[in-house]
């Protein structure tokens, strides 16, 4: 490949037209106006009253009908929702993109909290594979254990487990933080992207295996670190910063963070730009 | 996907059947091709349990072939005739299903010998032989097994079972689990996973003397295991090695006589959810299952990648 800089590969990408293509069609880009923000409708989502507070007993519910008296207690105004019994039942709490607090008193099975954008949850028990997984904004607050995969992919938000985690916890993820009390498993941080994940306790093999980006901390042992995981300096904005985060978060408040360690992606692992492959062959 | 199971009481017994029937029940949609049973019970200590099946279970779904239940006759006879070669002394037979049996039995001298002349008749094989142990695996899922052949009453101290996704050999009993860790009594295995080097260690194995009865990759594990502990190693230690022997992705539980074990291999790949107490441990490859046993609110927690634990009754 011709030893271009960045900016003359973008330059002459665009003298081809691909900077000022007009999408036209199902791809054609529509941006929020505030000016039309009435019109806009947010499918899923209420207004709700933080005080209104209601329970339900999901114990002989599916997961599908408790979701939908989730919503339908939403559709009526109420702000907080506890529920009762959910006796590790999978799939609860999904896709709930709304403001809400919600509180299960017990543990949820798999998938719980998945893919929500906006609520305040409490888990006074303990969740299993996929918790919170996709989750866009919000805060989740486990009380006990997590399973594995706990955090995929998600994209901003708090994720919080005061126990330890399973494997793979924080794969693929984009945004966001998570943070967990105690151990976590083999592979953390397997591929994720952005965002970041600190571990008071100790973690298991392949830490940050194959990261792209975004930043992991570590307060116990590590097992191993996984390719392309690298050790960084800890500087007084990122001590600063747990500081914040773990009073914020509840949790590990007096831990002394200043004897953690960072680790990041070395970045070896990369071989692409910022150029799409129809751009880089433009401009090779 | 498969989902395993298993409890163990310590210090007291318990209606095992039924527990391990509501647990397997919870974990029905991760597969009900088939399950299976091992439910250590009371017994004297003195006679042998012999689970065996002269056929295939040919209902709907199963890949086994239809044969005449004349079949099945003339295969028990033989069987019959050579357990008395043997010198085998049958105490009480029960036969529950055309092609299922349950014998009580005599018998001082070598399983393996034994086994081989036993399972030497075509189309018969030893699901179990133990003083504690019994297998019960059929087509369907728990509830249907268990009403089959009534295990909701079976008292013990212990049990693992298995629910059944067929992906790697077919529906049939003799790829279900659990598996008896042959040749030794009161062995079994239940596993949910895959293993990626199964041909390689089988034909070691043959080679060495141990027989396979499936093609199912998870009956490796328990010819695995039990060819350590011929060689002297102890169960716990036959565990560890196979976490680097065995190659792919696995949660395995093994049982003996006093005591339950799990394995989780290194890439922690597959579930597998622990409840530990004083008097009881449960686990299984969701907390529902768990649940089914204990509703109230619990302390449960995921085993770590590489991780072997076994317990004692």
């Amino acid at each position: 490949m011709a030893n271009l800089k960045a900016s003359e590969k973008k330059s002459k990408a665009q003298s081809m037209g691909l900077h000022t293509e007009v999408l036209t069609g199902k791809t054609q880009q529509k941006f929020f106006n505030p000016d039309e923000a009435e019109n806009f409708y947010y499918f899923g989502t209420y207004d709700v009253d933080f005080n209104k507070r209601t329970e339900i007993d999901v114990k002989n519910m599916d997961c599908r009908e408790a979701n939908k008296k989730i919503d339908e207690l939403m559709k009526d105004g109420y702000g907080t929702i506890v529920i009762k019994n959910p006796q590790g039942k999978h799939s609860l709490g999904v896709g709930i993109l709304n403001k809400l607090n919600l509180i299960f008193e017990g543990s949820l099975g798999y998938f719980g909290c998945g893919s929500m954008d906006g609520p305040i949850v409490r888990i006074n028990g303990r969740v299993g594979w996929s918790c919170a997984e996709n989750m866009m904004a919000g805060k989740v607050v486990i009380e006990k254990n997590a399973g594995s995969c706990f955090g995929a992919a998600i994209r901003g938000g708090d994720l919080i487990c005061k126990g330890s985690v399973g494997a793979r916890t924080g794969i693929d993820q984009k945004g966001g933080t998570i943070i967990i009390g105690g151990d976590a498993g083999a592979f953390t941080g397997f591929m994720m992207q952005r965002g970041r994940i600190i571990i008071l306790g100790d973690v298991g093999i392949n830490l940050g295996d194959s990261m792209y980006d975004g930043t992991i901390f570590v307060g116990g042992k590590i097992g191993s670190f996984g390719s392309d995981a690298v050790e960084a300096e800890l500087t007084d904005s990122d001590q600063d910063w747990l500081k914040r985060k773990l009073k914020v978060a509840e949790i590990g408040e007096n831990f002394d963070v200043s004897k953690m360690t960072k680790v990041v992606a070395g970045k070896k692992l990369w071989n692409y730009d910022a150029l799409e492959p129809t751009e880089k062959k433009g401009a090779i | 996907m498969c989902g395993i199971a298993g409890l163990i009481h310590r210090g007291n017994t318990s209606n095992v059947g039924f527990e391990l029937q509501g647990m397997l029940q919870a974990l029905k949609h991760r597969g009900e091709d088939s399950t299976g049973y091992a439910l250590y019970g009371k017994t004297d200590g003195q006679n042998f349990i012999m689970r065996f099946k002269v056929g295939e279970n040919v209902a709907e779904g199963s890949s086994s072939v239809k044969e005449d239940v004349s079949v099945y006759d003339e295969r028990k006879k033989i069987v019959d005739s050579y357990l008395s070669e043997l010198g085998a002394k049958v105490i009480k037979e029960d036969r529950i299903l055309p092609y299922s049996l349950r014998y009580e039995i005599q018998y001082e001298k070598d399983l393996m010998e034994f086994s081989q002349k036993i399972e030497s008749v075509e189309g018969v094989e030893i699901l179990s032989m133990g003083k504690s142990l019994e297998v019960i695996k059929d087509l369907g899922n728990a509830e249907v097994v268990c009403n089959r052949y009534n295990l909701d009453k079976v008292v013990g101290t212990h049990a693992i079972g298995h629910a059944r996704m067929a992906t790697e050999s077919g529906v049939d009993i003799k790829s279900a689990h659990p598996f008896w860790g042959y040749p030794f009594s009161d062995v079994s295995v239940v596993h949910n996973g895959q293993l990626t080097n199964y041909w390689n260690n089988r034909r070691v194995l043959e080679n060495k003397g141990m027989r396979f009865m499936s093609e199912c990759d998870s009956e490796l594990i328990a010819v695995y295991l039990a060819e350590k502990m011929r060689n002297g190693a102890t169960l716990e230690e036959g565990m560890k090695e196979s976490l680097v022997g065995l190659d792919g992705v696995f949660t395995y539980f093994v049982a003996t006589k006093d005591s339950l074990g799990m394995a989780k291999d290194t890439m922690a790949a597959k579930p597998l959810v622990l409840y530990e107490s004083d008097d009881l441990v449960a686990m299984g490859s969701e907390e529902i299952a768990i649940r089914s046993i204990l509703p109230q609110e619990i302390e449960t927690y995921d085993p770590f990648d590489g991780e072997v634990k076994v317990w004692q009754i």
